[in-house]
Parts: C-alpha cells; sequence; structure tokens
C-alpha cells in the first residue's frame, strides 16, 4: 500500500505503476500433445461455464515432458475457444519458457519458490491443479488440506456490503464481517460467512463445491444457492427467516437449518 | 480547511435540494461561513429554492472552463449573512464537470468557506460521482419507502468504494441519515416505513427526521429556505437537525403522531 500513498502525490503522471497481488487459475500441462486435453477441458468447461467464461490462467509446465515440443501460441488459441485467456506460464524447464515467451506468454514467479531454472524434478505441488471444483471433489487427501489453509486464504470484509456491490472470492471463502444489503451479491467459491444480516444473495460452491455452507447471522436473503442449488426468499420457511442459520446440501437437496438458541444469543 | 458535505440520495424527488438549502442557511444562521452548490447540471434548482435565481451571471460550469472567476459566479445570499450560492449552467450536461475542474474549485472554496455543501442530482452517474467524490462527509436524504432506502444503500456503497477518501485509503467518508417527508399518521396506519426500519438496513446514525409539511413546497415556489420559516415542523426539524450535526445533543420529535389536544389546538402550534 505504501507504492498507492506515493503515487498519489504524482497528480500529474498520466499513468501509475504499482504492484498487485492476484490469485488466478493455474492449469497443470502433463501432456500437451495429448488428443484428449481439449476434449476434457471442453467437458469440464460446459459443468461450470460461467466460471471459465473469459477466465484468465497460467499454465504450469513442470509436469511437461522435457522432450515434447510445444506449440504455445496454439495452446493459446484453442484454450480461448473454450473461454480460457491464457496470461502466462510457470515453472517448466528453459526450452519450453523460451518457446512460450515466443507466443507471448510470460515466465511469472511461482509463488512461495524460487523461480530461477531448473530441469530437475520437483516435488509435486498439489495445489497448482485446475480449480477448485476438480481440488474439492472426492475424498481430500490429508496432505491438501494443510496445502489449502496456506494456499487459499479466506477474502474477510470488514464493512457492510451495500446494493449493488458484487464480492468474489474466488478459490476460497468469503467472510463479511457485518450486513449484507438487498441488492447486494456475495460470491465464493469455498464457504460464504455473515457476522450480520444476510438481505442480498449469497452463491458459496460457485465453482461446484457441493461441500460449501453458507452461514449468517439473520436470514433474509434475496436468493440462496449452493453449488448451484439455489432457494429464493420466498422459498425461506418463516420459523427461519431474521434466524441465525446454516444452509448446505445434505442429500443433493438445499437444506436450510437454524442455529439453536443456545449458540445464536437472540431469540 | 473547510469540510466538504454532499448531500445525496440516489432516488430523485426525495428533498435533496431542499435539505442543501435548509442546511447551507442553518449553518450559516449559527454563523458559519458557508457555501452551497449545484452538482444538477442541466437541471438548475438549487438557485430557485435558494431565491437567487435572478442574479445569476456565471456559474460553476464557467469556473470549471475557467471563463469566470469563482468570486464572480458566487452569489451572496440577501436574507442571511455567511452564506453563499454557486449555481450550476442549465444549458450544459453533467460532463462538463471535470475531476481536475473540481477539486480546482474545491480546494479553493475550502481555504474560504467552513461548510462546503455539495447538492448532488439523482442516479449514480457522473454528477452525482462528482458531487460525493471529495466529500469528508454525506447526508443521506431518504424517504420512508423501499426504493428510496435501496437506492440510499447503493450511494452509501459508492461512497464507500468510490469517493477520493475510499480511493486515497483516508478516513471513511462520515455517513449520517436524513429522513424526509416523513409522516407519523401514515406510519402509524403501516403506510410507511417508520425509522427503524429504515435504521435497520442502511444501519448509518440518524441526523434528523423531517416531518412531511406542505409548507416546505411554498416556500420552495417563493424561493425562500424552508429552515427560515421557524413556525413549520419542517422548518424546526431542520433547525434541530443542523444543531446535531454541529455536536449539539437535541432530542428527536415529529416521529410520533402528536396527540393535540384541546389546549395545543387553541394555542396553534406546539412543539
Amino acid at each position: 500500500m505504501a507504492t498507492d500513498t506515493e503515487n498519489v502525490s504524482e497528480k500529474d503522471a498520466s499513468f501509475q505503476l504499482r504492484g498487485g497481488t492476484f490469485s488466478l487459475m493455474v492449469l497443470k500441462l502433463l501432456d500437451a500433445a495429448s488428443d484428449t486435453l481439449f476434449a476434457k477441458l471442453g467437458d469440464k468447461v460446459r459443468q461450470a461455464p460461467n466460471f471459465f467464461r473469459n477466465a484468465p490462467v497460467v499454465l504450469d509446465l513442470d509436469g511437461l515432458p522435457g522432450n515434447e515440443l510445444v506449440d504455445f501460441a496454439d495452446l493459446k488459441a484453442r484454450f480461448r475457444e473454450l473461454g480460457l485467456i491464457t496470461l502466462a506460464v510457470q515453472g517448466g524447464i528453459h526450452r519450453h519458457q523460451e518457446a512460450a515467451l515466443r507466443a507471448g506468454l510470460p515466465l511469472v514467479p511461482v509463488s512461495g519458490r524460487s523461480n530461477k531454472l531448473d530441469t530437475t524434478a520437483r516435488p509435486d505441488t498439489p495445489a497448482a491443479a485446475t480449480p477448485k471444483a476438480a481440488n474439492r471433489h472426492g475424498a481430500p487427501a490429508p496432505a491438501r488440506a494443510g496445502q489449502e489453509a496456506t494456499g487459499r486464504p479466506a477474502m474477510v470484509i470488514n464493512e457492510p456490503v451495500r446494493s449493488g456491490r458484487q464480492i468474489y472470492a474466488q478459490g476460497g471463502d468469503l467472510v463479511v464481517t457485518a450486513m449484507v444489503s438487498a441488492g447486494a451479491e456475495l460470491l465464493a467459491d469455498g464457504h460464504i460467512h455473515v457476522y450480520g444480516a444476510l438481505r442480498g444473495r449469497a452463491l458459496a460452491g460457485l465453482a461446484g463445491d457441493t461441500s460449501a455452507r453458507i452461514f449468517c447471522l439473520s436470514l433474509e436473503a434475496e436468493m440462496v444457492s449452493i453449488s448451484g442449488l439455489y432457494r429464493v426468499n420466498e422459498d425461506i420457511p418463516p420459523a427461519i427467516f431474521k434466524k441465525p442459520a446454516q444452509i448446505y446440501l445434505k442429500d443433493g437437496y438445499l437444506s436450510l437449518d437454524p442455529f439453536s438458541d443456545r449458540f445464536s444469543g437472540n431469540s | 480547511m473547510g469540510q466538504i458535505i454532499v448531500m445525496t440520495s440516489g432516488k430523485g424527488g426525495v428533498g435533496k435540494t431542499t435539505s442543501s438549502a435548509a442546511f447551507a442557511t442553518g449553518f450559516a444562521l449559527r454563523g458559519h461561513k458557508t457555501v452551497v452548490i449545484d452538482f444538477d447540471v442541466g437541471l438548475r434548482n438549487l438557485d430557485l429554492i435558494m431565491g437567487c435565481e435572478r442574479r445569476v451571471v456565471f456559474d460553476f460550469i464557467n469556473v470549471i472552463n475557467g471563463e469566470s472567476k469563482l468570486h464572480q459566479a458566487l452569489i451572496k445570499d440577501k436574507k442571511v449573512d455567511n452564506l453563499y450560492i454557486l449555481p450550476t449552467s442549465q444549458t450544459r450536461d453533467k460532463d462538463a464537470l471535470t475531476k481536475e475542474g473540481v477539486e480546482k474549485v474545491m480546494e479553493e472554496l475550502r481555504k474560504e468557506f467552513e461548510f462546503i455543501i455539495c447538492d448532488s442530482p439523482a442516479g449514480i452517474e457522473k454528477g452525482a460521482l462528482m458531487a460525493l467524490y471529495f466529500a469528508d462527509q454525506a447526508i443521506i436524504v431518504t424517504n420512508p419507502e423501499v426504493s428510496s432506502v435501496r437506492d440510499s444503500d447503493r450511494i452509501l456503497g459508492m461512497l464507500a468504494a468510490r469517493s477520493r477518501r475510499a480511493e486515497l485509503g483516508l478516513e471513511p467518508v462520515v455517513e449520517h441519515l436524513l429522513l424526509t417527508r416523513y409522516d407519523p399518521y401514515r406510519v402509524e396506519r403501516g403506510e410507511m416505513l417508520n425509522v427503524d426500519d429504515v435504521l435497520e438496513i442502511l444501519a448509518i446514525p440518524l441526523l434528523g427526521v423531517i416531518p412531511e409539511s406542505r409548507e416546505v413546497l411554498r416556500a420552495s415556489n417563493v424561493g425562500m429556505p424552508i429552515i427560515l420559516d421557524d413556525e413549520s415542523n419542517a422548518g424546526q426539524a431542520y433547525a434541530d437537525a443542523v444543531g446535531r450535526f454541529l455536536g449539539e445533543d437535541i432530542e428527536h420529535r415529529f416521529i410520533k403522531p402528536q396527540k393535540r389536544g384541546l389546549l395545543a389546538r387553541l394555542f396553534g402550534r406546539t412543539r
């Protein structure tokens, strides 16, 4: 943030340079020559078309065999046909990185490890797979829990989310410590917590995670949705309306449960 | 340095200009040098409400464009000392409001005035954004009905995200709720939202409740800010709200229907 305040004084500048940190989808290429690569990816895209539409993606080259020749320009074009926009590459060997650069894909540093060129095999990095949807389905390996905890911090919003605002916690949980107004929209690939009244929309498990939940102190939502299954305000039972509640998927149905009064501290 | 206050609402017709005129006059009556600026470019109204429409030569847009000096465009109020009006242009549109131009005028006004009140146009587009951008404090004018409340909520979101203070990461804009056109009788019959309903949704401090009053329209038509009519409930409610804004502890009134007994009726208006 220091850079922000410094730049503010340069009122006459026609541009400002700033650093930014982004959370991006990483697509780990294991076999770029595979015939089924685009068919399989296409299937995945069709499961969550909104998630993938114009989604920026970074290609992880660590899994590519060293002898494979990759046409990155062609890859880029074919990913684009599926909706993805390829931004850059990470990892891999020098030859692949050079080829990527010629196709206009720069090398970005991999967070948490040095980016020096390396041709030796690395220990696998499970978090660098395709979107969360793929990750969180099925029984997670014990190691993965730790990886997610460090790699996907929850997004925390400490102010009221007012009408007209949309917040998306991509790849993780969203925590709001204030109220969410009617006309506001919360989106998260993980859980959504609202420590206030939830009057807007809340869509958890956006990328398909069926284990995602929504928690709120007062359920008055316009709409709640987990992994695509939704209920609108009209369908919220009166007994739970304006009560502390959690919403989750149980046996394929959306379940709206009040928290017991013992914990809620209000009637 | 003067405080910049935006009078805003999102929705139109809720009483922004009436409230801008009342607050500006109220501050000035209490000895604070105040200017009120019309940001509703192309739909110039503030000068009418302030009763100075026949004295407009240069306007806000002329100053922004460097076609006149600020002091040539400022109109000194004839009824109240310390009060100035900066009217806008009726022939231009909101695109004439450039951020650089508005900033230049604001900086100049800050040096000279204690309070600078920006009367925002309705909507959430450029005019409204420019009116709120430089604000230190915001008075959110809301009517006790659901659409007005939702629009106010939207504007509060924009104050928190798109004001200068938000962009620079400074202390957030101080928010005040002014509930106008409040009819306690209709509230009692369940035809209007009550104060608590509105406060629950917007969750910002209540500055004042202005009762619905036919005197407001009459005052507008003769170009006299309603706060100068200390006989009217609305005028008194505005005076209270100005006092609260300045830190005085004044109880809210006009929220409940007045039980007017025989004596009250005989002796006219009471508090």
